[in-house]
């Protein structure tokens, strides 16, 4: 084919290029103080968690049998139980079951979330329906209420199926936003230029239509680690979450509330500090990210939550 | 007239925004003045600074903006007056119309309530005195049944009707200056005429003085009596409107004019494309900021911002920022002595073989209106295409033209998901879509393509461009180096650099990105381009080089072309033939010269002669056939001929045993005009007229 | 409507369903001494229609039977579920009711606030307030409530608030002595649910109305001559009201799961604490119930949120 000589040759008019929006967007999140501060604390909680008990002289399922229910010392930092377990160690390994239980529970939930909001908005018709319709019903049993009903039915089995069902119970939402962000984007040009050069439907959701969600996909990840360690510490005070063995921030808060309004509120107040410290962080290295990500996104979370 | 003293002057007013790459130099030293009852014109492009000023002449700009220089209304300076000063002036003596009257309009309020409203802001009456001036606003605005619209909410409102009652809150206080922001790009041509009408009588009504704001030079030239052409937050020249459509004597606007496709014009007449694209108001470099786009530069524009000098040559009052400006004047040197002409693109007929690439026969679609989130109820049914004809031949381009809602983007969303249709028939290639097997309809999608109005929606905005480009490829099975090679090819064809291949989306201006959608659309070497408003969106310094790169292609590349769009001069210069549609059907079409000089249809003949010009004197001498009303409901279309309710014939021309005949008879497509040509008009009463 | 009933009658049947399989009634023997005779035991599981033997279906058809005709079955103590409801509804509805109306309110209000102030000093400090009720879990934010109660009392040297119980008995009912015991004892548990809704809220609207504040409608009414202050509340905050309508049904499921941890908390004898205790004694038939509860209590936010959508929203009045 012969090719034409060029008409016009016109060079790009600014280099804002995809590595150069990398950097908008990291120094848009480096310019939040909170955000930054909140990534900090996060680290360093993570460093607490699980680099702490390496360092530390008393280990959690280890009893001192000369310090029951002894205050905050230089021997046992955050003092220890009526049973002589070191509050500290104890601490430190109820974090690292709640931070993993709200990462794998996030990735989980935002996962479902894409998938079944993306294929109800994408395909319309009986899928469309059938997922709408599902997603109501889970919305009408708060989940709170199924994963306490069932509690007793994973009694002795791993925290794993407990870290599903919450996420079975969290993505609704985010599905809907998903759906009518899908409904709209569908709508789009480049959408609709891939259906016309024949791109099969599944390829056009993940290689068009996801990827521009990704600062939401992004962002909803990361609420939904801290409403997802709130849950858990919800169903632990319980005792419908997280079982013994096992222990959880949710647990040793179920197991030493009522010391709270006592002279041992020691109990209480240091898992419930950290926990309240973490679940901030999040939300605020979150809200960094949406700033970030999606200067304009404003009420992400409100667009899609329409009625039924 | 009595020389007054002005009622609106500006002087050296400039606006800058901070942003994140640095302060935004929205409008840079813009003076203008406005007499008493005059019509004064700032024309611009986007982001030439146009809109922006004039929200800073009514103190609407947001509070970051910075903001200086003077603005005096009656003598009285407003800047730096505080927001009770200024709102007791606001919708009082200065008035103002805004873009889009949609989301112009509170949606939680009625239109009664919001026109009363302004009436009670400055006036001391009664509520419901209010509403009774209210109701009496929108009669004089032309709202059929005011008293019972005005109970509507805006959302059920069309766009015209809603523009109308912007226009009635305007004047509700008798104002001495109305502020038109871009008052009709929201609007279709025939709706645009309405609106164009309406507010001369407005400003008869009140005496009040218009500027008005608008990018469309046609427009603008029929308006106004003095104008202002901005460029990148500049005025780069002023005057009286024939100085400056006769002579004008600023490269920009000489450009400008000359890469205007005119309705009057006749296709294929050669336009002159600005290259490159406006600047960013970020970090302006000295000296002119049309510099990298004009041909006629010199060291000199580089360095120094040339000032607005008097050109004594034409009217007293016009002026024109440029170094080169006397020369201009001296040699009066015109668009194509400055601007390159583009290639020789006489038309060769020849080409258009006989052989059909698309063809349709009685193609409807339906959709029913439901209810009901889960158990649907039909409520009624959605004629949007009902039964049209449609045949492009090898080599040919068929304009598709008509206004919002008359079926042309459902038209062409049917021909490209190749999907079997409700009724009717489409052919690509002489292969009917409805007994394609999945595997036939892929295979077809190599030989039709398609390039969309939005180019900033239109291409993914996270992948590079070697990827945009090689995606039909890739979904074709074409091998890696083929594709590899043929990414430059393309490049190269559509006049980018094949070194950008890596570069993302954003990192184009609105015109690279169309060429690079016209690259996409050429990759699997298409018989057939599906082009739905092309430039529509882009700007109209940008809009000559695609309608002319496109032109180029199709005589290189053999390819034939659907083109959509609703406006006809842009169809009239590219098209061979043209085929025009309303409320579903197809209700002229021919050869592209028969049906522009000669249009048979009283629709065609209407949509031509509200369609503006760039050309003062012409504008002034045209009669305009302003049509009533909007377009009827697709779902519940008029019995017999379905454009009688508008029609200017049905209500002027014709008697009632005449009239009788529109309301039971559909009119079919028949031949019209010579035998033997393929000019056909579906109207009783089609008749030869003539364009003016 | 019949799309709601439907939603409510497939959620109770599945909590039913889910919790026959889930709970385990007869593990409740398993502990006592003397044991019981096996057939004792499927005797009492029988007569209450929790037994395992029996199946589920049959089970799911004795006790559907019972609710359509108004009878709920018997708690695991042979007590009368509806007679049991009777009681704690009312405990629950008034937390709930005041928790979630006056959350929204002031939520909405400071939303709204926060919005035309943006970047100033009080739109940070209410973001950031309103961040950090959202950080902390209700358990926590109980406690906390109910301790600096007891210190509020401590410092005036008088006991203003009550952080037990829901009034102090052997008062006359409704006198006014009663009148005011019973709102000290709820200043404390609503507040909880107030802070909460407040948070919630105040976020939602303050987006909302920040994507409100630049529209072109704005824009209009202040050309029209209005000063901003009146533009901002006549015309933005109108606007801005209208997907807060949603957020009520969203809420109101949440407000019932804090409710749980208020009434545990502060002694409260609601539904909530019914609900885990029911648990807890693997009572299915009062578990049933209260899922049937909750789910009438969704949809009727639902409706309700549906009903403030359509009066503040005339675009879809007529849809």
């Amino acid at each position: 084919m012969a090719s034409l000589p060029s008409p016009i040759v016109e060079s790009p008019v600014e280099t804002t290029g995809n590595d150069s929006r990398f950097r908008l967007i990291l120094r848009r999140f480096l310019r939040r103080r909170l955000a930054i501060a909140g990534l900090s604390v996060v680290l360093l909680l993570f460093a607490f968690a699980y680099i702490g008990p390496h360092f530390y002289k008393w280990r959690y399922d280890q009893i001192d049998f000369e310090a029951f229910l002894q205050h905050p010392s230089a021997t046992h930092w955050f003092g220890t139980t009526q049973n002589g377990f070191d509050m500290l160690a104890l601490t430190m390994r109820g974090m690292q079951k709640s931070l993993i239980i709200g990462l794998i529970g996030a990735v989980l939930s935002t996962g479902i979330a894409a998938v079944a909001g993306a294929t109800a908005g994408y395909f319309a018709g009986w899928a469309d329906r059938a997922i709408v319709a599902l997603i109501d019903l889970i919305l009408v049993l708060p989940g709170f209420l199924i994963i306490a009903i069932l509690s007793p039915a994973f009694h002795g089995r791993t925290w794993l199926i407990f870290v599903v069902l919450l996420a079975a119970f969290q993505w609704m939402i985010t599905a809907r936003v998903i759906r009518s962000m899908t409904l709209s984007m569908k709508e789009r040009e480049f959408v609709y230029a891939a259906r016309f050069m024949g791109v099969p439907d599944w390829k056009i959701i993940f290689r068009h239509i996801l990827p521009n969600m990704s600062s939401f996909l992004i962002i909803d990840a990361t609420i939904n680690v801290s409403s997802l360690i709130l849950a858990e510490v919800g169903l632990s005070f319980f005792g419908f979450g997280v079982q013994p063995p096992d222990i959880s921030l949710g647990t040793l808060i179920g197991d030493h509330w009522e010391s709270a309004q006592t002279a041992n509120g020691y109990q209480f107040y240091f898992p419930a500090i950290l926990l309240v410290v973490l679940v901030l962080s999040v939300n605020l290295v979150g809200d960094g990210l949406r700033d970030a990500l999606d200067p304009n996104a404003g009420t992400a979370a409100g667009k899609g939550a329409g009625s039924k | 007239m009595t020389q007054s003293r002005p009622l609106l002057e500006v002087k050296s007013l400039s606006v800058t925004f901070p942003s994140e790459a640095g302060p935004v130099e929205a409008v840079r030293g813009l003076s203008y003045h406005v007499m008493p009852g005059e019509v004064m014109g700032i024309a611009g492009e986007s982001g030439s600074g146009k809109s922006v000023s004039s929200l800073a002449v009514m103190g609407l700009l947001p509070r970051r903006a910075r903001i200086a220089g003077s603005v005096r209304f009656e003598g009285e300076e407003l800047l730096g007056r505080g927001d009770k000063d200024l709102s007791a002036i606001r919708g009082g003596k200065i008035a103002m119309i805004f873009q889009d009257p949609l989301s112009a309009l509170t949606p939680v309020y009625t239109v009664g309530d919001q026109i009363a409203e302004a009436v009670q802001v400055h006036q001391t009456v009664s509520k419901q005195a209010a509403m009774d001036r209210a109701v009496e606003l929108l009669n004089l605005a032309g709202i059929p049944n005011p008293r019972e619209r005005a109970r509507a909410f805006p959302h059920e409102f069309s766009g015209g009707m809603r523009q109308r009652a912007m226009i009635a809150m305007a004047i509700a206080n008798n104002p001495k200056l109305i502020i038109a922001d871009e008052p009709t790009t929201a609007l279709d041509v025939t709706i645009q005429a309405q609106i164009l009408d309406l507010l001369l009588k407005a400003k008869e009504a009140t005496g009040a003085a218009i500027v008005m704001i608008t990018h469309d030079l046609g427009v603008m030239a029929g308006f106004a009596d003095r104008l202002t052409i901005m460029y990148a937050g500049k005025p780069l020249e002023a005057g009286a409107v024939d100085d400056l459509y006769y002579r004008p004597r600023m490269p920009y606007t000489i450009g400008l004019l000359g890469s205007i496709p005119r309705i009057d014009a006749a296709p294929g007449t050669p336009l002159t494309p600005i290259e490159g694209s406006p600047p960013s108001l970020t970090n302006l470099p000295p000296g002119c900021p049309f510099t990298p786009r004009c041909p006629m530069r010199v060291d000199l524009c580089r360095k120094v911002e040339p000032d607005l000098v008097r050109m004594n040559g034409s009217g007293e009052e016009h002026f024109a920022a440029c170094h080169r400006s006397a020369e201009i004047e001296q040699k009066n040197l015109t668009g194509l002595d400055i601007f390159p002409a583009p290639a020789d693109r006489t038309r060769d007929f020849s080409r258009v073989s006989d052989v059909p690439v698309l063809r349709i026969t009685g193609l409807k679609k339906h959709y029913p209106m439901v209810r009901g989130a889960i158990l649907h109820r039909r409520i009624g049914t959605i004629q949007a295409v009902d039964g049209i004809d449609l045949e492009i031949r090898e080599g040919e381009t068929l304009g598709l033209v008509g206004e919002s809602g008359c079926g042309k983007t459902t038209t062409i969303m049917e021909i490209l998901s190749l999907a079997r249709p409700s009724s009717g028939a489409i052919e690509v290639l002489d292969r009917k879509t409805a007994g394609m097997t999945a595997q036939d309809r892929f295979q077809i999608r190599r030989e039709i393509s398609v390039v969309f109005q939005d180019p900033m929606a239109s291409i993914d905005p996270r992948m590079p461009i070697s990827d945009i480009l090689a995606e039909p490829m890739l979904t074709h099975g074409v091998p890696a180096d083929e594709r590899a090679r043929r990414i430059g090819e393309l490049l190269k064809m559509v006049g980018l650099r094949p070194e950008h291949t890596s570069r993302y989306p954003q990192e184009f201006s609105g015109g690279q990105r169309q060429r690079i959608c016209i690259a996409r659309a050429l990759a699997l070497k298409p018989k057939l381009l599906v082009l739905d408003e092309p430039v529509s969106a882009l700007d109209v310094s940008i809009r000559a080089g695609v309608l002319n790169l496109l032109e180029e292609l199709k005589a290189e590349l053999g390819l034939s072309y659907l083109f959509v769009a609703h406006d006809l001069s842009v169809v009239r210069h590219i098209s061979d033939r043209v085929a025009v549609m309303y409320l579903g059907r197809i209700v002229e079409t021919g050869e592209v010269n028969c049906v522009f000089n000669h249009p048979a249809h009283p629709y065609t003949q209407a949509l031509l002669s509200a369609a503006p010009l760039p050309d003062p004197r012409k504008e002034r001498a045209r009669r305009r056939i302003i049509l009533k009303g909007d377009l009827p409901s697709p779902a519940n279309p008029p019995s017999g001929c379905r454009f009688r309710t508008r029609c200017q014939k049905f209500a002027d021309e014709l008697n009632d045993q005449q009239r009788q005949k529109c309301i039971d008879v559909d009119p079919v497509l028949c031949e019209h005009g010579n035998a033997g040509s393929d000019h056909r008009a579906a109207c009783h009463y089609a008749e030869g007229g003539k364009l003016n | 409507m019949v799309y709601l009933a439907f939603l409510v009658l497939i959620a109770t049947s599945a909590t039913y369903f889910l919790a026959a399989a889930a709970l385990n009634p007869r593990s409740n023997f398993a502990g006592r001494n003397p044991p019981p005779p096996p057939a004792v035991i499927d005797a009492q599981l029988t007569s209450l229609n929790l037994n395992d033997k029996t199946p589920i279906l049959v089970r799911f058809g004795r006790w559907a039977d019972g609710v359509l005709h108004g009878n709920l079955g018997l708690t695991i103590d042979h007590d009368s579920v509806n007679a049991e409801m009777g009681r704690r509804v009312g405990v629950s509805l008034r937390l709930l009711l005041i928790g979630s109306l006056l959350g929204s309110l002031c939520g909405i209000a400071a939303g709204a606030w926060s919005a035309v102030k943006q970047y100033q000093l009080s739109d940070h400090a209410m973001t950031l307030l309103s961040f950090a009720i959202l950080s902390v879990p209700t358990v926590v934010l109980a406690v906390f409530l109910a301790n600096a109660g007891a210190s509020f009392n401590d410092a005036i040297g008088h006991r203003l608030v009550y952080n037990t119980g829901e009034y102090t008995p052997g008062l006359e009912a409704w006198s006014g002595a009663d009148v005011v015991n019973r709102l000290q004892h709820l200043v404390l548990p609503s507040l909880v649910l107030i802070l909460q809704g407040l948070a919630f809220y105040s976020r939602y609207q303050r987006n909302s109305m920040l994507d409100v504040l630049g529209s072109d409608f704005v824009r209009t009414a202040q050309a029209k001559g209005l000063r901003r202050s009146q533009a901002l509340i006549r015309h933005a905050l109108r606007t801005a009201l209208i997907p807060m309508g949603t957020f009520f049904a969203y809420e109101f499921a949440l407000i019932f799961i804090g409710s749980i941890f208020v009434e545990k908390i502060f002694s409260w004898h609601g539904m909530g604490e019914w609900f885990v205790q029911s648990i807890q004694k693997n009572d299915v038939n009062a578990t049933a119930a209260i899922g049937m509860f909750v789910a009438v209590l969704v949809l009727f936010a639902g409706f309700l949120s549906d009903v403030v959508t359509v009066t503040l929203d005339p675009r879809i009045r007529r849809a």
